[in-house]
This record gives structure tokens, C-alpha cells and sequence, in this order.
């Protein structure tokens, strides 16, 4: 007989947008939760189903792949269910529409709420309230609703209002000069977004920990997440060196943060350039004395490498420029991945550095089944990355393909809320609820 | 109370990855018993130490990663080791490791032995790979890891290799991932009343999380388009990273907002300019000449402002900007002061400092400070008595080494 999922049971309504709170709720939609996204026909939230509603052609051809890349590089109808940051963070989830600006449309939401157990939002500072969306709004709906807020530094202090994305919150933590070359300014970087990984992992698991607190005490409560603060702790080293030192660290490129060397990313042979985006690297990382051994052997012991400033790990970190010097002219004429089994047979903790495509030609990741298929509303079938973990009586399965705005507008109504089918109708008319934006919406 | 305190967790991971997902569930309550081989979690021996003394308890690492656990020294290749081992599996909700896969079947510890001495409970086996296929020998650090299954082929200049993040992020997003799934993993187990043995992989947790890699991955099928690697140097009105009096500030999408920048910067006529209204217009695409045109104003404007300076002015006007912080500059911040995020701790061995505080606030069963980080050891006898261990084994273990 089948488990039960660790969160049936549980239902969430989803105000989130962009990365930091849709990956939280990808997550606790995996577990089993059920997730209702809340959207609105009449509004757009830029950066969670795309940039534009209705972006041009010549617009997504410009734009980075992860933004632009729709399916045949066109908007197509409904590109707003095609984005590739938004299909990627929408298996499992359900969309309902509701204009919560208006009265009769936050009277939806206060419905919703009354027979869920959570409200996960993480909008700019202010935006729920302005729309009467408080902790004590929701409690009169719902006594026990847990609700998960997620402002970028916080509901208090001088910055509880600073407009902030994932790329603001890596500055402020000291990401932005932690990572990136160490001979070259930091617009010489490129920008991630670690933060919202964060706070997405840490509040899937802040609503199960609040979750277990009710079972226990019967309370619900408001959770909140200072997005900084909860991803800081990723720089500890950096964080614990100045509060036990007062030392200042900065960026070292691709070394070892613990010193053990050599440790870099170095060219292998590569089918084309880099402005094609074929051009391949290999990550070599050598721990100790004996890695250093297994890594000559391996590269038959050039003469080079016979050097006895070599022979310790002080003696590479203090030659690392040449030791890379040499190890890549070396790995330039190297395959990636027949060089990659060759060191790791020897222990060598060596991995090719993947452009995102080539994520799906890995043979141990096809062994272990990770790719899964879903099929989108233009009726195509794609392969998506799979899931975070593997839990063989509670098994993760991509039940619901990344959601289409409004695609359980019927269920939300007619079965959780009860509306006949002619009050469905009325609202269908009205142009209230729908699966398009309006057509005024870019 | 706090929201975990009865939850126990039998935690056999080291280094960063499991002990900081063990580190969420001890904080928030749960009573993690951290056992550790004859010489410790190999984060002993990581930096920074404490006036980079390499001492096994001046850890800085350790000591942030290990609060409020419990620690007990078991060789577990002695018979008196796994006969302590099976004493504290039974009193434990969840056991959790991340020895290479076949370890602890080799030790006759692995999951057919852990499920028949306590039915019902699950195992979490957290490895680089995964329990299964053919790299689940292989061996990952930071920017291995980060390299096969994160984004660093983006990350840096196209003309350049490619960089990974600071430290060792990748794998403490990792151990973030991992936290939910032992909470999951706990509550499937109550629900249920059955135990279940879970793989992670950290590939996965990287392949399978939020990072522009996920959605680049879709993308490719979509478009077939692959992944440029650009930095993000200035080239907006404003977008990127730009210089200033005393560092760095990042601003993104401002031009959104024309009128927020003007507000921001008291020139409304600088963005007058019609090559700039143009440039603003629905679905104009980037110009160069147009930007550099643009940076003429705003990178005085930015140069004679401090970082601190600059977000002040982008904050009051809603402008989306961050400065580029030190670390020393996030410590000494006011407003994380000021919002109690440093916490201070007092161990015996470091003395009183202060780590990152909680990860979020919950209004009750919250985040909380019981103990320090453990000496190696220094709960072996007090955690095995509780057990209800003879004894005679608690003195053998002692004499192995269980006490260090």
C-alpha cells in the first residue's frame, strides 16, 4: 500500500514571486502539499512568468537563454506559460485568478484562506498591505493560518523598505566580493543569485518546523525571513574569519578556500569557442600530497611536475599560477569527461564544468533516472531536471505540469469554494477570472 | 518549546553539507547526537581557526556549524562502538549520514540493519552522487560540485574560465536542501508509522534547485539556445555594477522606473534626453552609444557618493541597488545590529564571539541557543548513559578514545 506524502494534508496559498518564495513552495508541493498560486488577469508581476506579458520576438532573441528562451525563440500564444524560470519552479502547483485588488476578489482570497493552513508571500515591502493583506486580516480568516513573509532585510531596521532581488541581497551579504576573479574588479563578474536558493530551502522547512508547532499547541503564527540574513550564513568562513579575527577576506577565484592545492577550473578540448558557447572546462581540486602523486601519474609524470617545490601543499599554493600554467596547457588537450573518470579513478575530486544543455547527455544522471518528461499546454513534451531528493515510499512524482495561469480556475471555484456553475459563468464573462492577461497587459 | 524539541536525531554526517541541515533541526529544538569518528569531523581541521591556531576546538567552521549538538566519539568498526550505535538508534526519530555509499552496509550499520533494530524509522544518506549509477564513488568538493551541477559555466568573462561563488556555497546551499527533506522525512515517518531510506545527492540538490542552471536546462529544449558567460559589468540606465567614492553598488532593471531614478539622482532633465526617452521605449533593444551617453551623468554622480551614500539615495526613492559590502562592513551594519542577528556565543575552548543568528523568526517555538558547539567527545559518556549503555561498555568506549 502506498505511504502517504509527508505534507498531504496541507494546503498553501502561493502570493510569491520571482525564485526566492516559488522555490519554497515547488518544494513543499513535491512533499505532498497542495499549492494554489494566486494570480491576477489584471496584474502583472515581472520576473515570475517572464519579464512582459506579451514581449516581441526581437526582445527574447537579445535576452539571456534563461529568460528569452521560449519554445522556438517565440512568444507564442500565452508566453506568459513558457517562460523558462517560471516552468522550471511550476510543477505540482495549482493557478487560480482573482482580481484581489477589488473586494470581491480579495473576498476569494479571505475564502481561500479560511480552509488553508498557509499564506507564503515574498513581494516588495508594503505591497500586501496596500492590498489589506495583513497577519491579522488572514487571522480573522483563519485562526490558525501560519504566514510566511519573506522582505529582503527584514519588516524593521532602516532598510525594512529597500526595493532588493536576489542580486542586491548577494552585494549586501558580501557575495559580490567574495566570488569573481581575484585580478579583476567585480563588474568583471557575473551575477547569481544564491540568496533566493536559500531562503527557498529554509522556508519550506521554516513551514513544516511551523506546522509541527501547531500540531503541538493548536497556534498558527506569522514566520518571517530576512532574506540577507538567512543566506549569510553560506560565507561563513568569511563571517567567522572577522568575528574571530578581525580579518577582512576577499575574493580568491577559483582556489581553495582551505588553501589545499592546486585547485582551479582549466580549459579541456573544446568543439568551438566560447561566444558559441562550446567551449569546455574541467574542475581539478587536489587535497593533499597523495592527490598531487595520483594527478602526475596520471598526466605520466611530465617533468614539470617532477619539480620538488611541488612535492607539498605549501610549495603548490605558492606556485599555483605555474602549476596552472602548466596543468592547462595539458588539460587544453584533454576530453572533459574521459578526463574526468581518468582522475576520478584516482581519487581526484575532478568534475566537468556543464553548459546547462549538456546536463542531459550525463550518462550517471540518466542511470539514475533524474530527468523527468511533462507535457506543456502547446502539447509538446519536454525533459525537465528532476527532484532535489529521492524517497523511495514517498516518492516525488511531477504530477502537474508547470502550471498555465488560471488552468484550476473550475477546481478553486466550483470545488474547494463551492460557486455554481452559472456564478463560474458570471465571473468567466466579467472578464474577473481567466487563463489570459488582459489584453492591455504588455 | 521550541517547534522541533521532540525530534532526535542520530546524525552521523560531517564536514558542511549534513552538519549545517543538522545544525537548522538543533537550533530549532530537535536533540541532535553528533557522532563522531576517533578524531572528529573532518571540519575540525578546517579554518579559519581562532588566531589561525589549527586546533581541533578552535575551529571557526566547526564552531558555527555545530551549535547545540550533542558529541559522542564511536568507532563504529568495534563491536562496543556498534553496540552503542544500536542503543542510541533506539531512542533516535531520524538517522542521518554522509559516509561514501556501502560505508555503513560495510560496517553493518546500513539501512537492512537500521530498519530491523527500529522499525518505523528512516535513514538519510546524503552522498555527491547519490546511493546509485555509475559516479557514486566519485568525489566532489565546492567547485567540483558547483562546476557539474551548478551555474559557474555562466559565471565570469566570456574570454575567461569560468568562476565559482564565495567560500564554499554550493555546499552550504546543500545543506539548506537537506534540511526540509529530514523534516519531511521525520513527518512521513509519524504519518505513516513506516521508515523509508532516503538518497540525496548533492549533485541533485544543485541540478534539481533554483539557479539561472534549472531554467537554462528548459530553455535549451525550448530554443535550443545554450548559456553565455557575461559579466555584468554597467550597461544600463542604470543596470550592473558601478564604481564609487569608496567600493561598489549594483543596480538592476532601474530604467523601469525613469522617474524613480530622477528622484534618485535630482536631475529628472539628465533622462530628458531624447536619445534616453527613446532608448526607454517598449521593446528598444541595448545600444552602447546610448549607454555610454547615460554613464557620462551617472558615473560622477555615483563616484562622488560613498556605497552607503548611493543606497541611501536609491532606497528613499525605491530604486532597486545594493551596495557591494565587506564582511567587516554586513558585521558592523547597524540595521542587522540593531535587528539582533549577530549572536553571541560563549564556547570554552574560542571564547565569547559572535555568529550569524537566526535563519528566520518565528513568533513562538522559535530559534535558540542552548549550547555551544561541542568538544570532540564531550557528551559520550552523559549521551550513552541516557541510552541505558552498561556501564562496562561506556568505560570501553572511554578507553578507545570515546572521551576525545
Amino acid at each position: 500500500m502506498s505511504q502517504k506524502k509527508p505534507l498531504e494534508g496541507i494546503r498553501i496559498l502561493d502570493l510569491t514571486v520571482v525564485w526566492a518564495g516559488p522555490f519554497a513552495t515547488m518544494i513543499l508541493a513535491d512533499l505532498g502539499a497542495e499549492v494554489i498560486k494566486v494570480e491576477n488577469v489584471n496584474v502583472w508581476q515581472p520576473m515570475t512568468r517572464g519579464g512582459m506579458a506579451r514581449p516581441p520576438a526581437a526582445l527574447l532573441k537579445v535576452s539571456a537563454a534563461w529568460a528569452g528562451g521560449t519554445p522556438g525563440n517565440e512568444p507564442g500564444a500565452r508566453p506568459w506559460n513558457y517562460n523558462p524560470t517560471f516552468v522550471s519552479l511550476y510543477r505540482n502547483k495549482k493557478s487560480v485568478t482573482a482580481d484581489i485588488r477589488k473586494p470581491e476578489g480579495l473576498e476569494v482570497l479571505r475564502k481561500l484562506v479560511a480552509i488553508s493552513d498557509v499564506v507564503y508571500e515574498n513581494n516588495a515591502t508594503g505591497t500586501m498591505e496596500k492590498l489589506g493583506i495583513t497577519y491579522d486580516w488572514l487571522r480573522a480568516a483563519n485562526p490558525e493560518i501560519i504566514f510566511m513573509r519573506v522582505p529582503a532585510y527584514g519588516s524593521t531596521g532602516p532598510y525594512w523598505n529597500a526595493r532588493a532581488l536576489g542580486v542586491h541581497l548577494e552585494a549586501v551579504m558580501g557575495h559580490q566580493l567574495l566570488k569573481g576573479y581575484d585580478d579583476a574588479d567585480p563588474s568583471h563578474g557575473t551575477a547569481i543569485f544564491s540568496g533566493d536558493y536559500m531562503a527557498g530551502a529554509q522556508g519550506a522547512f521554516a513551514v513544516m518546523a511551523a506546522i509541527r508547532h501547531r500540531r503541538k499547541t493548536g497556534r498558527g503564527q506569522l514566520v518571517e525571513i530576512g532574506q540577507a540574513e538567512n543566506a549569510s550564513p553560506m560565507f561563513t568562513q568569511a563571517i567567522v574569519d572577522y568575528s574571530l579575527n578581525r580579518r577582512v577576506q576577499t575574493t580568491i577565484g577559483n582556489r581553495d578556500i582551505n588553501g589545499r592545492a592546486p585547485c582551479g577550473v582549466y580549459p579541456a578540448k573544446s568543439p568551438g569557442t566560447a561566444a558559441q558557447q562550446l567551449d569546455r572546462w574541467i574542475a581539478i581540486h587536489i587535497e593533499d600530497d597523495a592527490g598531487w602523486g595520483a594527478l602526475r601519474e596520471v598526466m605520466g609524470d611530465p617533468a614539470w611536475a617532477q619539480d620538488a617545490r611541488f612535492d607539498t601543499n605549501d610549495g603548490r599554493a605558492a606556485h599555483h599560477a605555474e602549476i596552472d600554467r602548466h596543468l592547462g596547457a595539458w588539460t587544453r588537450e584533454q576530453d572533459d569527461y574521459a578526463l574526468t573518470h581518468a582522475l576520478q579513478a584516482r581519487g581526484i575530486a575532478a568534475m566537468p564544468v556543464l553548459e546547462a544543455s549538456r546536463t542531459f547527455d550525463d550518462p550517471h544522471l540518466r542511470d539514475r533516472g533524474f530527468f523527468r518528461k511533462q507535457r506543456l499546454e502547446n502539447g509538446e513534451v519536454y525533459e525537465f531536471v528532476g527532484p532535489l531528493y529521492s524517497m523511495p515510499e514517498t516518492p516525488i512524482e511531477f504530477f502537474q505540469g508547470p502550471v498555465a495561469l488560471g488552468e484550476h480556475n473550475e477546481y478553486v471555484y466550483k470545488s474547494l469554494l463551492g460557486y455554481s456553475d452559472a456564478e463560474y459563468d458570471a465571473l468567466l464573462a466579467n472578464g474577473e477570472i481567466g487563463m489570459d492577461y488582459a489584453p492591455g497587459i504588455s | 518549546m521550541q517547534a522541533l524539541d521532540d525530534i532526535t536525531v542520530l546524525d552521523l554526517t560531517q564536514h558542511i553539507a549534513g552538519p549545517y541541515a543538522t545544525k537548522l533541526m538543533a537550533d530549532f529544538g530537535a536533540d541532535v547526537i553528533k557522532v563522531e569518528r576517533p578524531g572528529g569531523d573532518v571540519t575540525r581541521t578546517l579554518g579559519p581557526f581562532l588566531d589561525d591556531d589549527a586546533h581541533p576546538e578552535k575551529s571557526g567552521t566547526f564552531f558555527f556549524l555545530n551549535t547545540n549538538k550533542r558529541s559522542v566519539v564511536l568507532d563504529l568498526k568495534t563491536a562496543a562502538g556498534r553496540d552503542a550505535f544500536d542503543a542510541l538508534l533506539a531512542r533516535a526519530d531520524i538517522v542521518v549520514e554522509s559516509f561514501r555509499p556501502g560505508t555503513l552496509d560495510r560496517l553493518g550499520l546500513g539501512w537492512d540493519h537500521i530498519r530491523a533494530a527500529k522499525p518505523g524509522i528512516s535513514l538519510v544518506s546524503i552522498s555527491n552522487f547519490g546511493q546509485t549509477g555509475p559516479y557514486r564513488e566519485y568525489h566532489l568538493t565546492d567547485i567540483s560540485l558547483y562546476g557539474f551541477a551548478g551555474e559557474m559555466y555562466s559565471m565570469g568573462m566570456t574570454d575567461r574560465e569560468p568562476t565559482k561563488m564565495g567560500g564554499t556555497a554550493a555546499l552550504f546551499e546543500s545543506g539548506a536542501a537537506v534540511a526540509p527533506a529530514l523534516l519531511a522525512t521525520v513527518m512521513a515517518s509519524e504519518l505513516n508509522g513506516e521508515g523509508q531510506h532516503v538518497d540525496i545527492a548533492l549533485a541533485e540538490t544543485h541540478l534539481g534547485g533554483v539557479d539561472r542552471r534549472h531554467a537554462t536546462a528548459i530553455a535549451f529544449q525550448f530554443s535550443g539556445r545554450r548559456t553565455l558567460r557575461v559579466a555584468g559589468a554597467a550597461g544600463g540606465m542604470p543596470q550592473g555594477i558601478y564604481p564609487c567614492a569608496d567600493g561598489w553598488v549594483d543596480f538592476t532593471n532601474a530604467a523601469l522606473r525613469p522617474d524613480r531614478v530622477d528622484d534618485m539622482l535630482g536631475h529628472p532633465e539628465w533622462n530628458q534626453d531624447p536619445i534616453f526617452v527613446k532608448a526607454r521605449t517598449r521593446g528598444a533593444l541595448p545600444n552602447a552609444e546610448v549607454i555610454e551617453a547615460w554613464n557620462a551623468n551617472f558615473l560622477v554622480w555615483c563616484i562622488e557618493r560613498t556605497k552607503r551614500e548611493v543606497w541611501a539615495e536609491a532606497r528613499r526613492a525605491k530604486v532597486m541597488c545594493g551596495p557591494l559590502f565587506t564582511t567587516q562592513d554586513l558585521f558592523e551594519d547597524e540595521h542587522f545590529r540593531g535587528r539582533g542577528f549577530w549572536h553571541e556565543v560563549t564556547h570554552p575552548v574560542i571564547g565569547t564571539f559572535e555568529m550569524p543568528g537566526r535563519p528566520f523568526i518565528m513568533t513562538e517555538g522559535g530559534w535558540a541557543i542552548r549550547r555551544p558547539a561541542p568538544l570532540l567527545g564531550e557528551h559520550t559518556a552523559e549521551v550513552l548513559r541516557e541510552a541505558g549503555v552498561p556501564a562496562t561498555t561506556v568505560a570501553t568506549i572511554l578507553a578507545q578514545g570515546g572521551a576525545r
